[in-house]
């Protein structure tokens, strides 16, 4: 059910997922007025704790607690080693007594918002933590692809690249096999996590294999200057074994889609031109994950102040 | 939960009565429409928003009456005013969004809300506000076609279908197919226990509170 | 002469395979006469009706950051968790600020311990100086300085040649090399055990072939060389094995497990509590098994407690950034006392791994309730139900998975050389 906070798709069930996805079609058409802009969470202050700089999602969130009317504050803790010492609990108290009404939580390790959620007054909505989930995120794809196929049950997703790493990946896991897709990963063997099975999902070697039947195909950004070398041989070998391009792609349906979270490495996990046309819908995503944050911060940010509501 | 207010009007709690059936839903629509052309000097310029969900068929009937009448199109348009209420931040859970759909432009044009049932006046002055994000009207005007009384804002209809006083603690809902006007359709009066629209939940949440 | 008796308890004395009801007197220090029904006039009388009396436990393992790190413990708080645990004697490592790796801290340690610490304190020495695997500490002179084994705990040598040598040195001394099986370069940036748990948190996994290798190396090294190895908590399945195999081949190994390896799984993490994370981690179900099985058959002959306290602010870092470590010294015996209440363990037994042999592997007095033995000794009510508190503890430190829980079982009096050093219901006594 959805909670007080955002923390993880894990913690979501089907009707929580389609409760979202249905109202962010409503915040979709907000986006398309001249002004864009609606007083819901006038007053409101939503605080995006960046302890892990994200232009992207932070912007994201700016636009959507905007045009929701909500005064928006980043705060972006620098996590230099000297800074590293304070403690995230403490950060998180001193930043509860300016009395936020909601907190946008992203962070290089897995579990931070969670530890904040358990210590602050303000509902917590993750942003991103190490490579565990993104809510959002994956919230943003199971709105695109349903706006694209019309439908997520029944659908064959294939995610390749840097699974284990990748908190999209994770929470795309959850998202869709809750919505009722197959999931299939595909990577070089040391990126897929240890038994990755027990989520539900089957892990492939050959990007073809993976590919067969697929309905959507999502490519998760490669870390090529920490990971190239020690994870796969070379940028040039990875893109020639698990690189999505338009002859691979017909493995896949023929009207599969292809997804990523970007920011995309050109000629790496997507050739030049997938990164820019269709069958990829990365551009969607990105507009889509406005009207998703909209309508997280519409559905979360209503349950301020625990008990202070009659 | 709530007490039943002493000399509370007629009726309620022996269970629903119907206000309105089909039949008067659809004349009083079709006088509310002569009212309009009546009053508008250029019916060229009205565009009739419904705010949903109670609105919506009778926006599309005053339109289909106008039509008939005067021969001329009128843009309906549909403004789901949840986004702009003023007790969001008192709720416990966040309500569904509905749907908003304006097919053409406010700026200069006769706006005239459509609502089924007004109470309180709170739902009003949300579509008002939502619809000066939309643009600047020449005119708003507001059909209800019930007007329960108990306004808390100073919002006057322009058009009544009727007024009907009730008890705050009632409930009046218009029953049956909510996207057009056909089958069975009729305000219906009954004892409010679970509060359907929005007006009536917030004064039940008052009461309640009080 | 003071005297005192402990009278109507359960005696169980692994030294001497004694599992019967009597009284216990005690003079001047020593343990002076068992039988039952007792009756010394004058004597302090301390009731153990219902209570199990066993000779204290011997804590294998614990870290009581004197000198440098008092904030998180000093050797007078560690020793009065010590006892209100029923640990009359307690090896502390060397990880200090500075290192013990000079004779001169050892003999600081030992004077500390001899005026702070209720408990007994035994100093293990660094393996190596500064714990930096390279240069191996004077082990002869440590060993005169009191020093009773050698590691390099969580620093572990990585280099296999000095390694092997430490091990062929330590054989001058007759003293176990402690060692703490992690290869680093498979740790990696692992934070919780490698499987379903690490996967689902999206934290770093450690895997436990990085413990099975170390454990493999270091048991070939040991056989080789003809030394002591004492396995630090061990916690794999593979690793268990290890041992198993390598004691049947006639390796002189001797193997500890902790509480926390026993009882809890790595699902303890999944609230990403950093008071969880530990080094090696807690991990999945059949490692738990196959750790309480090898406790059961003595492939692992102790139960050690790595109590590890660090500072609340410590703990309150991101998972990735907190300390490894928890306290355990306070809360070891109930937690346990789950194999008794199984039927794994009698709890004969259960005494044995928590005191005789833990007592053995160090070469040191204690383990015993034989007469003339000194009376270090525990008296614990196994039925007795309370809720742990850290912040009521002894510990200076909080950081206890078991914080909040109610726990079945608990340390009634320690005595110490013959002194009621803590009681129950009077707390510490010195």
């Amino acid at each position: 059910m959805i909670g007080r906070d955002l923390l993880g798709i894990e913690d979501l069930d089907r009707s929580d997922i389609e409760r979202i996805l249905q109202t962010a079609e409503h915040m979709g058409e907000i986006g398309e007025r001249e002004v864009k802009k609606v007083p819901t969470l006038r007053g409101r202050t939503l605080v995006n704790l960046f302890f892990e700089p994200s232009t992207r999602t932070q912007t994201s969130f700016e636009i959507a607690g905007k045009r929701l009317s909500a005064d928006v504050v980043n705060f972006s803790p620098r996590s230099s080693s000297l800074t590293k010492a304070e403690s995230i609990l403490d950060t998180a108290r001193t930043l509860d007594a300016m009395d936020p009404d909601a907190v946008v939580v992203r962070h290089a390790v897995a579990g931070v918002p969670k530890r904040i959620a358990d210590v602050l007054e303000a509902p917590v909505i993750n942003a991103g933590d190490g490579a565990h989930e993104h809510p959002t995120q994956a919230l943003l794809d199971l709105f695109t692809v349903r706006r694209e196929k019309g439908r997520i049950d029944g659908l064959t997703v294939t995610i390749v690249g840097d699974i284990v790493h990748s908190r999209v990946a994770r929470s795309n896991i959850y998202g869709f096999l809750k919505m009722g897709a197959e999931v299939r990963l595909a990577a070089p063997p040391p990126m897929i996590p240890a038994a990755v099975e027990t989520l539900g999902v089957k892990a492939f070697t050959s990007l073809r294999e993976a590919l067969d039947g697929a309905d959507v195909v999502m490519a998760l950004r490669i870390q090529n200057e920490r990971f190239a070398g020690s994870y796969f041989p070379s940028v040039r070998e990875y893109a020639a074994t698990f690189g999505i391009d338009r002859a691979t792609l017909r493995y896949a349906k023929d009207d599969a889609i292809v997804m990523h979270p970007g920011p995309v490495n050109r000629g790496v996990e997507l050739s030049h031109d997938l990164a820019d046309h269709r069958p990829s819908v990365i551009l969607d995503q990105v507009r889509n994950g406005v009207s998703i944050r909209m309508a997280v911060l519409y559905l979360i940010s209503g349950r301020l102040h625990r008990g202070g509501v009659a | 939960m709530q007490e039943k207010a002493p000399g509370e009007p007629r009726g309620a709690r022996n269970g629903p009565r119907t206000i309105l059936d089909e039949t008067g839903i659809r004349r009083t629509l079709m006088r509310i429409a002569h009212e309009i052309l009546e009053r508008t000097e250029d019916p060229g310029l009205l565009y009739l928003v419904a705010i949903p969900n109670g609105g919506v068929p009778l926006a599309r009937e005053i339109a289909r009456n106008l039509r008939q009448i005067a021969g001329i199109d009128v843009a309906v348009g549909i403004l789901d005013t949840t986004l702009y209420r003023d007790d969001l931040t008192t709720t416990a859970e966040r309500p569904l969004l509905r749907l908003t759909e304006m097919p053409s432009a406010v700026d200069g044009r006769i706006v005239i809300l459509v609502d089924d049932v007004v109470k309180t006046g709170r739902t009003i002055r949300a579509a008002m506000d939502a619809l000066m994000d939309f643009g600047r009207p020449q005119v708003v005007q507001v059909v209800g076609l019930v007007d329960r009384g108990h306004r808390e804002l100073p919002i006057k209809l322009d058009y009544v279908g009727k007024n009907v006083p009730t008890s705050p603690n009632e409930n009046l809902r218009l029953r049956g197919d909510a996207g057009e006007l056909r089958g069975r359709l009729e305000l219906v009066l009954e004892p409010s226990d679970a509060a359907d629209s929005d007006d009536s939940s917030r004064s039940a949440r008052k009461g309640g509170g009080a | 002469m003071t005297r005192m008796l402990i009278r109507g308890g359960r005696i169980l004395d692994p030294s001497e395979d004694r599992d019967e009801a009597g009284d216990v007197l005690i003079e001047a220090g020593t343990i002076s006469e068992i039988a039952a029904g007792l009756d010394v006039p004058g004597a302090e009388v301390l009731d153990a009706k219902g209570a199990w009396v066993a000779p204290g436990f011997v804590d294998l393992h614990c870290h009581l950051r004197e000198p440098g790190q008092e904030y998180k413990e000093d050797i007078a708080s560690g020793g009065r968790a010590a006892v209100a645990g029923g640990f009359t004697a307690v090896a502390c490592m060397a990880n200090t600020q500075p290192v013990n790796d000079d004779p001169a801290m050892t003999d600081f340690i030992l004077d500390r311990a001899l005026h702070d610490s209720p408990a007994r304190v035994y100093p293990v020495a660094a393996a190596t100086r500064g714990l930096e695997g390279q240069v191996m500490t004077e082990m002869v002179a440590l060993v005169d300085a009191g020093a009773v084994a050698f590691s390099d705990d969580g620093r572990t040598i990585m280099d296999s040649g000095v390694m092997r040598r430490v091990l062929d040195y330590s054989r001058l001394v007759a003293a176990p090399v402690i060692v703490h099986c992690e290869d680093r370069t498979l740790v990696s940036d692992g934070v919780v055990n490698e499987g379903p748990v690490s996967t689902k948190l999206g934290l770093p996994g450690n895997p436990a072939v990085a413990e099975i290798v170390h454990i493999h190396r270091d048991l070939l090294l040991a056989e080789q060389v003809g030394a002591h190895l004492h396995v630090a908590h061990v916690s794999t399945a593979g690793g268990v094995e290890a041992i198993r195999r390598a004691r049947e081949r006639g390796v002189q190994v001797t193997a500890e497990v902790t509480p926390h390896h026993l009882t809890l799984t790595d699902e303890a993490t999944l609230g990403y509590d950093t008071n969880t994370k530990v080094a090696p981690p807690l991990r999945g179900e059949a490692d738990v098994r196959a750790c309480r099985a090898g406790l059961v058959d003595g492939t692992l002959d102790a139960i050690a407690t790595d109590h590890a306290p660090h500072a609340l602010h410590e703990k309150e870092l991101d998972f990735a950034s907190a300390p490894h470590g928890l306290i355990g010294l306070e809360t070891a015996a109930a937690v346990v006392l789950d194999l008794v209440r199984s039927g794994e363990l009698t709890p004969l037994e259960w005494v044995r791994r928590l005191s005789t042999n833990p007592a053995r592997i160090l070469r040191k007095s204690g383990g015993s309730l034989a007469v003339g033995a000194s009376a270090d000794l525990v008296v614990i009510d196994p039925e007795r139900r309370w809720t742990y508190d850290p912040v009521k503890g002894h510990s200076k430190s909080r950081n206890s998975p078991w914080a909040g829980q109610t726990l079945t079982g608990r340390v009634v009096a320690t005595v110490v050389g013959g002194r009621l050093v803590y009681h129950v219901d009077r707390g510490i006594l010195v």
